[in-house]
């Protein structure tokens, strides 16, 4: 696992500090202040950890393992873009194993990571609820049913080619 | 009180008390994998589970409560067979590398597979096997032995440190620190409780026996080893001898048998440390310097204050520990006097304690000793070189370093050095202060404190073991709130004697038996038996400083015997 200071912004521990305020005295506030500093940062990188360590005064150890104990926390970035394929039972009859590995071949990173450009991250989920869709993947809020390898190439494609011209539309 | 049946048997029990502790006031040890009386009852290994009557189903006896007319049976076949199962389980997630495992034959959980007539493979293992984490240079965590009972993670947290705690959840679930960093790069201390409490091999020394009978092999080398006064009181254990059996007598024959040139006691450098220490404290006290004055004698206590409170570092006392006195004396004074070079003598430091494996590799002192063993270690070499041990006629050190004083014999226990320094202090100030034995700073638990008045001063003191005890006295120091003048810290609750590399007892022991009370009993009496008690009264004290130091915290004495510390990261 890598433990280096990734950049987050001074801004995103202020707002940290923040939470530290408001839970300072509330019982078990552990699990609250994970919440509030995954929604700041997208993840719990050490760095933050660490910090929630120290103003909780809780072991580290104790932090991360209720961290890694519930799959809600993440400790890797999630990109701009989140990419979350289906891989519930329709979905999966359907071949989404397939696709999810195409966007892993695609983006070069695995289910769970993110780019390095921090623009992209891969999540699987179970049923977004869109069976009759299936195969599906959302990005970000938008829903793509009916997939096979090469539409999803077109959709990636499309999200691609609006960052590499800087249009956030 | 609350009155209940066990096995037919009735039993009367405090409220409060839980079914495994009201069995064991009738004489039945419930067996158990992850209690520890009241440092980890969380009911998780299933093992001590029982039949009470009316409850739906068998109950976790670790946690369950005592009630007025409660009916329980802890060995029906019901109850047999979950025990059965629940090991069998444990087992196909077990390394059962179990012929050569430093646990073999002391191992909780091999005992239960023996006593429950398990089979190993029941269940086919599905774990591929984990790294073992290596890194540091004094202590061993192999996961694929882990049976996750969280006794270490509970000991780690006992001492306020916790760099170590369960991962991920269900199958994926392991024990260790943050984000897998090696346990060498965080703030763990090295006090190996979490060893001591470790029911299987997943947790161990780093063993330093090759390296030994390598030396011991060379023809080159000169090998002298030295042990601890805790040692004394605990060796026995692994030779079946009762707890706080006294073994002093039979260590320098043992010993002697592994091939070793010379074997020293360590109480010297114990009296050694004192004059020095004492003086340190008189001169502190004398000319403002910082104070309290923290001793400086715990290599794991060290490292607590290195990472914890780095602060607070100008008030340790600049003393070695006597372990790296004694081998900073032996390659200059004993080289010296002997003619050998010291390159060609090899010292081998018998202690109680894991962190004094870190110690030696200090980079502030790496040339004082070449390895350090545990009192575990030391048993393993006697017993692989075939000694009978308790067939030994007593045999005596070897001069020169074979004479100390009782003040050097209770360094081993908590409250021993505070006690030791105080006899030399008292008397530097006060020739005439007669006392002996400062019972006030005795005992196992707690801090304790005690006010002395000597030569019209006014000396305050506290002594602690444990470190989250240690953490209380060192926060009221930097809140200037902390009354004293001198404070002992040993980071293993009880103090050396209860060290992290001391022989293991078996959780029903821990939990029913004094250990550390006797261990500490075993040092005590050797004290009050002897003629000398002050350790400034030590002949080889005196023919130390007459031939080599000059005096106590001279030039000389602070070039071998005084070191520095290094402020470290709390994480």
């Amino acid at each position: 696992m890598d433990t280096t200071y990734i950049g987050e912004t001074e801004e995103q521990f202020a707002q940290l500090e923040e939470v530290f305020e408001k839970y300072k005295d509330v019982p078990g506030h552990l699990m609250p202040v994970l919440q509030e500093a995954q929604g700041i940062f997208g993840y719990l990188p050490y760095e933050v950890q660490k910090r929630i360590s120290q103003a909780l005064n809780i072991s580290i150890s104790e932090v991360y393992g209720v961290a890694t104990f519930y799959s809600q926390f993440s400790l890797t970035p999630k990109g701009k873009h989140r990419i979350s394929v289906c891989l519930g039972t329709a979905c999966y009859v359907k071949g989404s194993d397939k696709i999810l590995q195409r966007i892993e071949e695609r983006l070069g990173i695995k289910n769970g990571e993110c780019t390095p450009d921090r623009l992209f991250s891969i999540d699987s989920c179970r049923c977004v609820g869109a069976c009759g869709l299936a195969p599906v993947v959302m990005i970000d809020d938008e829903v793509y049913g009916k997939l096979d390898v090469d539409k999803i190439d077109a959709v990636l494609d499309k999200y691609i080619a609006q960052e590499e011209s800087g249009n956030d539309d | 009180m609350v009155t209940l049946k066990i096995n037919g048997i009735t039993v009367q029990a405090e409220e409060g008390t839980t079914i495994i502790e009201a069995a064991r006031l009738a004489g039945i040890d419930i067996p158990s994998l992850c209690y520890l009386k009241d440092m980890n009852c969380i009911g998780s290994c299933r093992v001590c589970v029982v039949e009470v009557k009316g409850a739906r189903s068998l109950v976790a006896s670790c946690v369950y409560p005592v009630s007025e007319g409660l009916e329980v049976w802890t060995n029906t076949p019901k109850v047999r067979q979950s025990r059965q199962t629940t090991l069998e389980l444990l087992l196909s997630e077990h390394h059962k590398k179990c012929l050569s495992c430093v646990r073999s034959s002391r191992c909780e959980l091999q005992k239960l597979c023996k006593d429950y007539g398990v089979d190993e493979d029941r269940f086919p293992d599905t774990e591929k096997l984990q790294e073992i984490d290596l890194s540091s240079s004094y202590l061993v965590r192999d996961n694929n032995k882990c049976i996750h009972c969280m006794r270490c993670t509970a000991a780690c947290k006992h001492q306020s440190i916790g760099v170590i705690g369960p991962r991920q959840r269900g199958h994926n679930k392991t024990i260790g620190c943050a984000f897998d960093i090696p346990l060498q790069e965080t703030a763990c201390v090295g006090c190996g409780q979490c060893v001591v409490a470790c029911p299987v091999g997943a947790l161990y020394e780093k063993s330093s026996i090759p390296q030994v009978w390598e030396a011991i092999a060379d023809p080159e080398k000169k090998v002298v080893f030295f042990t601890a006064p805790a040692v004394r009181a605990t060796l026995g254990e692994e030779f079946d001898l009762p707890i706080g059996t006294n073994v002093e007598k039979k260590l320098p024959g043992a010993i002697r048998r592994l091939g070793a040139d010379a074997v020293f006691d360590m109480d010297v450098t114990a009296d050694l440390t004192i004059l020095e220490e004492a003086n340190e404290l008189v001169n502190r006290i004398k000319n403002n310097k910082p104070l309290p004055m923290f001793t400086s004698c715990c290599p794991g206590w060290v490292k607590f204050a290195e990472h914890n409170f780095p602060d607070l570092l100008p008030n340790l006392s600049t003393c070695k520990s006597p372990q790296q006195m004694f081998g900073a004396l032996l390659k200059t004074y004993y080289c010296e006097k002997n003619n050998i070079k010291p390159e060609n003598l090899f010292v081998v430091s018998v202690i109680p304690c894991t962190a004094k494996k870190f110690e030696v590799t200090r980079e502030e002192m790496i040339e004082d000793v070449d390895v350090a063993l545990t009192t575990r270690e030391l048993a393993q070499m006697i017993s692989g070189a075939a000694v009978n041990f308790n067939a030994l006629a007593d045999e005596e050190f070897d001069s020169p370093f074979d004479i100390a004083s009782g003040a050097g014999v209770i360094f081993g226990a908590t409250g021993g050095v505070m006690e030791a320094a105080l006899r030399t202090a008292a008397n530097i100030l006060d020739g005439d202060f007669e006392v002996v034995d400062f019972e006030d700073v005795r005992g196992i638990n707690g801090i304790r404190s005690a006010s002395y008045n000597v030569a019209g001063i006014e000396i305050k003191v506290a002594a602690a073991s444990g470190l989250a005890d240690a953490r209380k006295l060192c926060e009221e120091v930097q809140q200037g709130k902390s009354p004293y003048q001198f404070i002992e810290i040993m980071a293993c609750p009880g103090g050396c004697i209860n060290g992290g590399g001391q022989p293991i007892q078996k959780d029903s022991t821990r939990n029913t038996v004094p250990i550390r009370e006797l261990r500490a009993k075993a040092l005590y009496d050797e004290d009050a038996s002897l003629d000398i008690r002050r350790s400034h009264e030590s002949p080889v004290m005196e023919t130390i400083y007459k031939e080599y130091f000059g005096s106590p915290n001279s030039e000389k004495a602070h070039k071998v015997l005084h070191t520095t510390y290094t402020p470290r990261s709390k994480f």
